[in-house]
């Protein structure tokens, strides 16, 4: 299992040996190891049809000797080939995901006083209310279309950039965090008009 | 044939379809010479430097349509300081003064100055195309200025450029007499767009053919743009984010339904994939997808969409679509012909796509001859399957992400699966290698790749043979380009006649010393040859047996460049 990989041998049993452990290592110096596993089973495992990144379905490989983190890869300069506008749009991504932050105010009736929360950090509607949820310590109801929130005196809305005052969770998330000026959690009667349903 | 009447062999001549057979008859005789140089109206320019503006004038003065190409191919993955040089604004000094008719321009990897663009919109009244790839320098008021003063623009095409936002709102700067826009492609940009003057723009273009919208392009006013333009053939859509209740999508889908000549969509910068039903009737006839830039689009959605698309021939895709949509693309798409894979997560080396993919693709797909395939691993195996199954690969790129990547089963080099590529696909054109390869492939490529006319070769190698296999077997080789291999000044100086046929040829991170380049360039004085050190090596009167971090070499007409910055060094 440790010996070397010869390729010039010409039986070649060590190469078609099965091997648990990644490919040769001993062999590439300077090599990055990639996030792959040398099991071709698991390669057809792992090929959901969410596309899924690999290294979330390491959990599924079993047999694997070594757990293999990836490596932070040393940046080869030009390296891989790809053109430096389209690098530069995944790069911003990545930054405009890192950047600055989607801070709004937070008010809440009744609360003394109004917190900032920072909307880029959150992946989408059930973090959001969760994380109002321990802040405030309160409970939203049952999110749906028709009825709102259902179950609960607590509405969570916003306010557009129309100035208008909007529930929480109508639009897509992603229209819904350009669109965010500031949040209020409703109480009582007032949240009515919203489509509570207490 | 010579005693024909000069107008006669120019109507002749107008028939060739290409520059290279006008190159080729243009030597038969001194008449057929002049001939052919008063009448060839579209000129195509490969290097910048090969020639200067005024040369090409004194030779084609009568050039209407004139593509230039300026820094080498590597120049588009950074390896290249963006002031290297390849600025269009002497070219388009010396047009304006002596081509006054000139009617369109096409640049690649150029740098562009507002002023250039300045320049060009007042100097040729014809003047109605100007397209764009992969240049920079400029902003948009160099854009304005195109906007503003060309008044019988037809095409303003910018693809991949670096530009900045300047002051002015360009769009809005297309006078109300402009009606002549027959293709419109911004979707690069990065600024906002005056979106009425965009409406009202499409409204007043009837030949609108091809418009592609940049990210900050709401899907409300696509949905208001496809009412005044339902003949569009080309579309780029820019933010596809609705709520699927709103009356909005219900007036998109309205919409959509109208358009029945789109053949080739792309953008989708922003995607709400729930909307992606929308655009399902146009789907049927689409022959070219582009979602590469389309990272909102992916899983069960892409499948989805994929599946509606059944003439497709050429796909641009991100990598997440993983092996099992490249399954759906193969059971789909049976007419496909050109593939790029890019990769969506490159520098955490992550990627959905393995050879798997490919090989099913090579079933499925049997009349694909064009491909980029970005991904972590590879097999002979996988290689060999994919030449048999696809024997008319004209152009092969696979890059696999970590250099010097094996096999993964069988941990051999990848030179037999290489071997297998060149030697059934006869029509090899253009050869991108990578993964661990020895000097065995350069041995089968330059047995079999006899029409290859590019090769670009990454960390490869174990001596400096390879080399001579390719330059004595490839004997159509352009363009060459190597980094990181160890190709050493022994394979450099073996067979410097073969370089004058060449475009170019580059080499960097090698073995290449700067007295082998100099010995070089004593022997080919009709070649440049430039070294470019950017690490300020050059003040310390560097020694012969210097490593040279990058080589340029390429031939050309005119001798060393005025315009090269202190990095570059001409011997």
């Amino acid at each position: 299992m440790e010996s070397m990989v010869t390729y010039e041998s010409d039986l070649n049993l060590e190469a078609t040996k099965l091997r648990l452990g990644l490919p040769g290592i001993e062999e590439f110096e300077k090599q990055t190891l990639p996030n792959v596993r040398s099991n071709k089973r698991a390669l057809l495992d792992m090929n959901q049809e969410s596309g899924s990144k690999k290294s979330s379905d390491v959990s599924d490989v079993k047999k694997c000797d070594q757990e293999i983190a990836p490596a932070p890869k040393a940046q080869v300069v030009g390296w891989p080939p790809i053109r430096s506008y389209r690098k530069n749009c995944l790069q911003t991504k990545k930054t405009e995901a890192e950047a600055a932050g989607i801070y709004v105010k937070v008010s809440m009736d009744g609360a003394p006083y109004l917190r900032k929360i920072d909307l880029k950090v959150y992946k989408g509607y059930p973090e959001l209310l969760k994380a109002l949820e321990d802040m405030f310590k309160f409970t939203v109801g049952e999110y749906s279309e028709r009825e709102g929130y259902n179950g609960s005196e607590y509405v969570p809305t916003y306010e557009d950039k129309d100035g208008d005052w909007m529930l929480v969770g109508d639009v897509p998330w992603d229209m819904f965090i350009s669109s965010c000026k500031r949040l209020r959690i409703m109480k009582g009667s007032e949240a009515r008009g919203l489509g509570c349903v207490v | 044939m010579t005693f024909f009447p000069e107008e006669v062999l120019e109507h002749i001549f107008s028939f060739l379809p290409s520059h290279q057979h006008r190159n080729s008859i243009s030597l038969v005789s001194k008449t057929w010479f002049k001939v052919e140089r008063l009448s060839r109206h579209r000129v195509f320019v490969g290097n910048c430097y090969a020639l200067t503006p005024q040369r090409l004038i004194a030779r084609f003065p009568r050039v209407r349509a004139l593509t230039l190409k300026g820094k080498p191919h590597v120049a588009d993955f950074n390896s290249v300081s963006p002031h290297w040089g390849c600025f269009v604004f002497p070219w388009i000094v010396a047009l304006a003064q002596n081509c006054p008719s000139l009617q369109e321009i096409k640049l690649k990897r150029m740098v562009v100055s507002d002023n250039s663009l300045d320049l060009l919109s007042r100097s040729f009244p014809n003047f109605n195309s100007l397209v764009l790839v992969g240049c920079n320098g400029f902003t948009t008021d160099g854009l304005a200025a195109i906007a503003s003063n060309c008044r019988l623009l037809e095409v303003l095409d910018l693809q991949e450029n670096e530009v900045q936002e300047g002051i002015s709102q360009w769009l809005s700067c297309f006078p109300e007499s402009c009606t002549s826009l027959v293709s419109l492609n911004f979707a690069s940009l990065k600024g906002q767009v005056d979106l009425t003057a965009l409406e009202k723009l499409v409204a007043r273009c009837p030949n609108l053919r091809s418009l592609r919208l940049n990210r900050t392009v709401p899907l409300d006013m696509l949905q208001k743009i496809l009412v005044r333009a339902p003949q569009l053939v080309d579309l780029g859509i820019g933010s596809y984010v609705q709520q699927t209740r709103s009356e909005s999508y219900v007036k998109l889908c309205n919409s959509v339904l109208n358009c029945k000549s789109v053949q080739n969509l792309s953008g989708f910068w922003e995607v709400f994939p729930p909307c992606l039903p929308a655009i399902y009737p146009v789907c049927w006839n689409l022959t070219s997808l582009n979602l590469s830039y389309a990272r909102g689009i992916r899983g069960l959605h892409l499948n989805r969409l994929i599946r509606q698309c059944q003439k497709l021939q050429r796909l641009w895709i991100l990598d997440c679509i993983g092996d099992m949509g490249l399954e759906v693309v193969a059971n789909t798409c049976k007419d496909l012909q050109e593939l790029r894979v890019f990769p969506s997560d490159p520098y955490n080396a992550i990627s959905s796509v393995t050879e798997g993919g490919l090989v099913a693709i090579s079933i499925g797909c049997p009349k694909l001859h064009s491909l980029l395939y970005f991904c972590l691993q590879m097999t002979n195996a996988a290689l060999i399957t994919i030449a048999k199954n696809c024997p008319n690969f004209t152009y092969f790129r696979l890059c696999i992400l970590n250099p010097k990547m094996p096999d993964h089963i069988t941990l051999q080099p990848l030179d037999e699966g290489f071997g297998a590529i060149v030697q059934s696909c006869k029509k090899l054109r253009r050869l991108s290698l990578s993964g661990f390869l020895t000097d065995k492939v350069f041995l089968y490529i330059g047995m079999y790749a006899e029409q290859l006319e590019m090769l670009s070769v990454a960390f490869a190698g174990k001596g400096d043979k390879g080399m001579l296999y390719v330059l004595n077997g490839c004997r159509n080789l352009r363009k060459l380009e190597i980094r990181d291999s160890p190709f050493d000044d022994a394979a450099l100086l073996a067979d410097v006649v073969k370089y004058e046929r060449m475009r170019f040829l580059w080499i960097s991170s090698c073995e290449v010393t700067l007295g082998g380049c100099k010995a070089l360039a004593k022997k080919v004085p009709m070649l440049n040859v430039e070294i470019i050190n950017e690490e300020d090596q050059m003040e310390e009167n560097p020694d012969d047996s210097m490593k040279v971090e990058k080589m340029y070499l390429y031939r050309t007409l005119d001798g060393p460049r005025k315009d090269a910055p202190d990095f570059v060094w001409a011997l």
